[in-house]
């Protein structure tokens, strides 16, 4: 089995989630089946093979050096469970 | 760096000298309209939240779409570092939370960064030249802010520097004292500022530093190095540096080892405190954006911007030593800062660059340094010094004149030429009017005559009287020759 269960409450922690024992248990092997089933591409020799980073031959768009956006301000902050003059308001954050 | 001027930097401990090694990482925000993967503006001190699009507030299903600008800016800078530009590059994202992060991940560049190893040159003032290579230079995103002190039990969070783009440069640990880190940041500003693609406002924190700080005896490997977050003043870094050396000398030299931590520099205390305990180390599981694709670049985007490259300062400083005969320091005074470079060679144009060099940096830097100016705050425009400085050329003033002139022309302004013609400033070269006050002097200082006659060297009282007679504007070359003469004492 790959993955312990320290690994997987750490995860859990870095994703900010929280889980039951229960589910820290289930996890453990779900994880491990996952990671061991894509594990059967360590079998192919991709030493001099480029990843695949888009399917057409295509290059990254660029956008100009223009502002077109924000001053949304109210859209910006709509959502959010408290806000006060366009700030969001969070629990203090202590450093 | 020879054995010599490295030993000048150890720091003397109880059980013998250690070494400091220093590297840095300088986030500098990049000189663009709009941010790094959005249109929001990126302008200083807007409301809260209007610098913001819903790609950098993170809402669901928006993309981010990179600035074409930006990117020359990190390739412009790349060039001015004397570092390889990669031609492809690829965007990462670094994940943590933070309530100033909305995205959960930092668009940043991680294994594939669009600028590779270069160097900065960094001349100190004791004459020390020290050679720091950069280990690279990658795009990636500023994040929001949080405001602590509006609210007792809330923090504000306002997101208009969130998706900035910042320039993260990253040097080898070649940096061997706080004096040495802090002209290094001196110089990697100025280049910055140079080319155009930081600003260098350090307090509106365009320009900050986390400081790698390790110690190790002379000759060793290196030691566990501590890392400085988010250092924002120049002063600043040498203080947390020197803090930092202490206490990590005081805990070896007491049998203790170092922890590689996290600290943070409290500006009230000049001290150096841990941020982050061991067991939450970040592990920030990098891996591609898959939002964004590789960035590839064609050599003629890259040969485009090598041609527009200005001169920069080691260029310059070369220059002006070389061409213009000035010393080493007047030529660093000059060159450090864009606009007083600028304003220096308006006026070296066409005139002698010696006597303009004395003039912008002894009479106008003085000046402007005494009244706690910068050189943009200045009464005195390049055009106007260079009118004062060919009035003192073709002998309608001298030097001393010239000094009153530039105090006019400081308080109230005017053109100089015409505010000589007015008051009447010019310099007597008339030989007969000053023959005149020469006689006069001699007349009634009969005892004095005998004197100088006597001793060469009190000569020189006489010029003074005579300079006084005639209000200072008599040329001083030709009250020399005629005392000389009426003296006799050739």
């Amino acid at each position: 089995m790959s993955v312990d269960r320290a690994t997987v409450l750490r995860i859990a922690r870095l994703a900010r989630v929280a889980i039951t024992d229960e589910e820290a248990q289930r996890l453990e092997s779900e994880l491990s089946g996952i990671l061991d089933w894509v594990a059967q591409l360590d079998e192919l020799d991709t030493a001099n093979v480029e990843p695949m980073t888009r399917v057409e031959a295509m290059t990254m768009k660029m956008r100009k050096d223009e502002v077109t956006d924000g001053f949304c301000a109210d859209d910006i902050v709509k959502n959010a469970p408290e806000e006060d003059d366009h700030y969001f308001v969070v629990p203090k954050i202590v450093e | 760096m020879d054995a010599k001027s490295e030993n000048s930097n150890l720091i003397a401990g109880d059980t013998g000298d250690w070494e400091v090694v220093i590297g840095m990482e300088v986030h500098a925000q990049v000189t663009s309209n709009a941010k790094l993967f959005s249109g929001a503006s990126t302008e200083f001190g807007g409301d809260p939240n209007s610098h913001v699009s819903l790609v950098d507030a993170a809402m669901p299903g928006m993309l981010p779409v990179i600035n074409e600008t930006c990117v020359a800016q990190a390739v412009r800078t790349g060039l001015g570092l004397k570092a390889e530009i990669n031609l492809y590059s690829v965007f990462d994202r670094k994940n943590y939370f933070y309530p100033d992060l909305p995205q959960g991940y930092q668009i940043s560049q991680y294994k594939n960064p669009i600028v590779g190893e270069g160097e900065v040159i960094v001349d100190l003032l004791s004459g020390e030249r020290v050679i720091v290579g950069i280990e690279r230079l990658h795009l990636e995103q500023d994040a929001g802010k949080s405001l602590h002190d509006q609210h007792p039990q809330n923090s504000y969070v306002d997101l208009n520097r969130s998706g900035v783009a910042l320039m993260e440069i990253v040097s080898k640990p070649d940096l061997r004292s706080s004096e040495q880190a802090k002209a290094y940041v001196s110089k990697l500003r100025t280049i910055l500022r140079y080319l155009g693609t930081c600003d260098g406002n350090m307090e509106q924190g365009s320009l900050r530093a986390d400081v790698n700080v390790s110690v190790r005896r002379p000759g060793d490997e290196f030691g566990t190095r501590c890392e400085i977050k988010n250092v924002n003043s120049i002063r600043f870094i040498g203080q947390a540096i020197e803090y930092e050396a202490r206490r990590q000398i005081e805990i070896i030299e007491d049998g203790g080892t170092i922890d590689q931590e996290t600290r943070l520099f409290d500006a009230k205390t000049g001290e150096t405190r841990s941020m982050r305990s061991k067991e939450e180390a970040h592990d920030y599981r990098y891996f591609p954006d898959p939002d964004l694709l590789p960035l590839e670049l064609s050599q003629e985007f890259v040969d485009e911007i090598a041609a527009s490259l200005p001169e920069l300062p080691d260029e310059k400083r070369a220059r002006f030593i070389a061409d213009y005969g000035l010393t080493p320091y007047d030529a660093d005074v000059l060159v450090s800062e864009r606009e007083s470079v600028d304003y220096f060679e308006e006026v070296a144009t066409g005139r002698d660059a010696k006597q303009a060099a004395n003039w912008v940096i002894n009479e106008l830097f003085g000046r402007l340094n005494k009244e706690g100016l910068t050189i943009g705050d200045g009464p005195i425009s390049s055009a106007q010094l260079g009118g004062i400085v060919d009035l003192i050329k073709d002998g309608t003033i001298s030097g001393k004149i010239a000094k009153d002139v530039f105090d006019i022309v400081w308080t109230e302004g005017g053109d100089p030429a015409e505010i000589v013609e007015k008051r009447g400033l010019k310099q007597v070269t008339d030989t007969g009017a000053i023959e005149k006050a020469v006689d006069e002097v001699m007349a009634a200082n009969p005892d004095k005559v005998a004197q100088a006659k006597e001793k060469p060297a009190l000569a020189g009282w006489f010029v003074g009287q005579v300079m006084k007679a005639t209000g200072g504007k008599a040329s001083p070359q030709a009250v020399n020759a005629l005392l000389k003469s009426k003296l006799g004492i050739e």
